[in-house]
């Protein structure tokens, strides 16, 4: 129960974090501070909340395997979109 | 209890973890296809999408987004205290209240944005996406509710546990993309 309060502080933390860090203008890496933040808040879920790491061998392949697969569909699909004359 | 083709409680347990977690791959599928389409469509659409995250209003969204968290936090000490056998029923009661408390507060954001959807891209995706997020979340409240009323196992608790927190994840995502664009 103490993991999971301290997670709950930190996943709070991270909130107000992104939210404060929307508002500086830290030119193109605002979305990558928002992207990494919000990574950051999934993975502590996965891992506190969902116990991804106490789970078999098989279920932590398919959670890696459905991100991964994402990573190829979106990463495909932007080297079609940014390199179209 | 243990149902027929299972060897011991804890096989049981993992067959069903197992299982959950393939489901959640095809939503985070579902769900990351969408957030794809949506990071090219505000690439090639840059000021529509500025212009229209910048209309929503943030402090509802981070509101939102600590409700969320805060149910994730009551759902796994459910789960917990069911994995003990001890009363854990009120903690599913909470995270339900919760979950209700993330629609009204949605319900309130779309009445004001309903009446301007017509030709906005940028608020076509607030639709599709935060519209699909907010049906997880209902049928979330359903399980919590059939929980509530019939649970007497902890397996199911638990595996509804692993879903409510995917949609935590999911909104995880959509709140900085959604709500903080371009407020810089």
């Amino acid at each position: 129960m103490r993991a999971y309060a301290l997670a709950l502080a930190l996943l709070l933390g991270l909130t107000v974090l992104t939210t404060v860090l929307a508002f500086v203008d830290l030119g193109p890496l605002n979305a990558v501070v928002a992207v990494a933040i919000a990574t950051t808040k999934a993975v502590l879920v996965a891992l506190v909340f969902m116990h991804l790491g106490r789970a078999g061998r098989l279920a932590k392949v398919v959670a890696v395997g459905g991100v991964y697969f994402v990573l190829v569909l979106v990463a495909l699909t932007l080297a079609d979109v940014l390199t179209r004359a | 209890m243990i149902s027929e083709p299972f060897e011991s409680d804890e096989h049981q347990l993992e067959s069903a973890t197992l299982g959950m977690w393939i489901f959640l791959m095809t939503e985070v599928l579902l769900f990351g296809a969408l957030i794809g389409i949506y990071v090219i469509s505000r690439m090639t659409h840059a000021d529509a999408f500025a212009e229209g995250s910048r209309h929503l209003d943030w402090r509802l969204g981070a509101l939102n987004t600590c409700v969320l968290l805060v149910s994730s936090f009551t759902m796994a000490a459910a789960v917990h205290l069911a994995r003990h056998g001890r009363r854990h029923k009120p903690w599913l009661v909470l995270t339900a209240a919760l979950g209700a408390v993330f629609l009204v507060v949605k319900a309130f954001e779309y009445r004001d944005k309903l009446g301007h959807v017509h030709g906005d891209l940028f608020l076509a995706f607030y639709f599709v996406m935060t519209g699909l997020h907010g049906l997880h979340v209902a049928f979330g409240l359903a399980t919590i509710g059939l929980l509530v009323a019939f649970g007497r196992r902890p397996n199911p608790v638990e595996m509804t546990g692993l879903y409510w927190h995917f949609v935590d994840i999911v909104w995880i995502f959509l709140f900085p993309l959604l709500y903080l664009q371009d407020r810089a």
